[in-house]
């Protein structure tokens, strides 16, 4: 029944800098699996780059991470790039992203929900009608209290989930509320240790079901720093970013071995503010 | 060593291109960015050149598609080109002939051009140029190929002896392959391409991106996205002619590949 599929927005986080073509595949892959459950439909993607304050070495500016991202999705006529988190002046929590954007899928699907309802007696257009007309009670797509609710999924790589286990990176807190009232789609490559790192970690395995595993069986590892070691080697990285991108990266001589000493022995910026947190002793495994 | 002085190249690849991807597309990057690295090479062009339709390989779609498909995917470069020339002739055509006809072609090429440079009127010559940096340099072809390309050397019957001498001789081969696999103990393994290893260059793909066109092929017949995988403009294409279907994969499902079946009486070439 097409009426109870859960919407779903997918949602990745990360630095993207730059954008590859495998940051746009997983969106891609992680479509096509959630529609072959016959469960999902995937009705948006967002790509959110990660805002300075992160600190991560090499990360330039997010004005320029933004815009590449924008470039890269041009041609996307479902993934997007929404930049709130770049903005943010301090670095937020991937869990304040993605409640971030529940809120905001909520309040569109109420607002949408409102706009679809046919009463009896409607305002508008409708009061021309004939008396007599028989006006469906019914809403034309569904009605609240059948449809379930949308939801927003952190979309990652295999790296992402692993990351769930360096000590101090994540708040136990976090990762919980994320697989249990989010979900985690994670692409990876075929031959993974992911269901293992699953098995390992009660948290995770509780919610597996909320874990959707995908594999990537067409190899392609197009990481972002090794598209900066290219670059600073003069080497060529066509096909392997959106051709918008790399002109973008060109024109503006964006990677350099000066940009990649940026932020070079800060602390990352989620480890500075868990350090303190005793809570942090806990352990995932 | 001056831009000048360097030896021109044009690579030439041949395959199925059965479709295009953003990884046959790499390859050419690739085997560029290692010539010019050596210093000695200056890459001048670069040649894609589809199989004609009677090699026999199973899931090989016309020709007229590939080679449409090819155009659009090299529609952005500006020193790659697609040449029909090997898709057009009547029957298979050995790689060793492919690379001597566009041997030949480069070769009338640069006969033309030294024709022209020297009837220019000698004050035509801008000042300062000299009559050596006048002179093209004939441009060396050599074949692209992935590792994998390199392998079936050893595959029985599929190769004549004597052309995979002409190839490694006479013309050099670029060979990508991808991180934590090294053909070079392979080539150590035969006498006659440690021969001739100075005109094998290898080229390690770091960055790996396995796009292979059969696994291409099986998502479009699943309805699974390729997106960033091969080039958009391939994509529209494909859809809008219906090219790959179940159906298309069958096509010469259980024949002898052309060259097999030209070459069933010969030896192994590269076995002792």
């Amino acid at each position: 029944d097409p009426e109870r599929k859960t919407e779903v927005v997918l949602l990745a986080c990360g630095s993207f800098n730059p954008i590859t073509n495998m940051h746009l595949r997983l969106f891609e892959l992680a479509k096509d699996y959630l529609h072959e459950t016959g469960k999902y439909k995937v009705i948006k993607g967002i790509i959110s780059p990660v805002g300075d304050a992160y600190k991560k070495k090499g990360l330039i500016s997010a004005n320029h991470r933004v815009t590449m991202a924008k470039l890269a999705t041009k041609n996307s006529d479902w993934v997007e790039v929404d930049d709130w988190e770049s903005c943010q002046s301090e670095w937020l929590e991937t869990l304040k992203v993605l409640r971030y954007h529940h809120q905001k899928l909520l309040s569109a699907d109420v607002t949408n929900s409102l706009e679809d309802a046919v009463p009896i007696t409607k305002l508008g257009r409708k009061r021309k009608q004939e008396p007599n007309r028989h006006e469906p009670i019914k809403k034309k797509n569904r009605s609240p209290v059948v449809k379930s609710v949308p939801q927003v999924k952190l979309l990652c790589g295999s790296d992402m989930l692993e990351s769930f286990g360096i000590p101090n990176l994540w708040k136990l807190e976090d990762i919980t509320e994320i697989v249990e009232k989010h979900g985690l789609v994670c692409i990876s490559r075929a031959g993974n240790n992911v269901q293992k790192f699953i098995y390992e970690s009660d948290i995770l395995w509780r919610y597996k079901n909320n874990i959707h595993l995908v594999e990537e069986w067409i190899t392609n590892d197009i990481s972002s720093t090794k598209i900066r070691r290219a670059l600073r080697r003069g080497q060529s990285i066509r096909y392997l970013v959106p051709d918008a991108v790399r002109a973008y990266i060109e024109k503006n001589k964006l990677y350099s071995p000066e940009s990649e000493d940026r932020n070079a022995g800060v602390v990352l910026a989620p480890l500075q503010k868990h350090a303190s947190d005793s809570k942090n002793s806990q352990a995932l495994h | 060593v001056r831009m000048k002085s360097r030896i021109p190249v044009i690579l030439l690849a041949c395959g199925s291109f059965n479709p295009t991807t953003n990884m046959h597309m790499r390859l050419f990057e690739l085997a560029r960015d290692h010539l010019h690295q050596t210093g000695q090479y200056q890459v001048i062009e670069g040649i894609m050149s589809p199989v004609s339709d009677n090699y026999g390989k199973k899931g090989l779609v016309s020709a007229r598609h590939r080679v449409a498909m090819a155009k659009l995917a090299l529609e952005t470069s500006d020193w790659i080109r697609v040449d029909p020339w090997e898709s057009e002739q009547e029957t298979w055509t050995e790689t060793v002939k492919v690379l001597r006809h566009h041997y030949n072609e480069s070769l009338r090429v640069f006969q033309s051009k030294k024709e022209f440079m020297r009837n220019k009127h000698p004050t035509e010559r801008s000042t300062g140029e000299s009559l050596s940096c006048q002179q093209p340099v004939l441009p060396e072809l050599k074949l692209l190929c992935g590792a994998d390309f390199l392998q079936t050397f050893k595959t029985p019957n599929l190769w004549k002896e004597e052309d995979i001498k002409e190839i490694v001789e006479k013309f050099g081969l670029v060979c990508i392959s991808r991180a934590g696999s090294d053909p070079s103990q392979y080539i150590q393994e035969s006498d006659l391409l440690s021969k001739f290893q100075h005109n094998i260059f290898l080229v390690r793909e770091w960055i790996q991106n396995e796009i292979s066109a059969t696994q291409i092929r099986s998502a479009l017949c699943r309805g699974l996205s390729v997106k960033y995988l091969i080039p958009d403009s391939v994509i529209a294409y494909i859809a809008h002619h219906n090219i790959y279907t179940e159906e298309s994969e069958r096509k010469n499902e259980g024949d002898l590949l052309q060259p097999l079946k030209l070459h069933n009486t010969t030896i192994n070439p590269l076995s002792d």
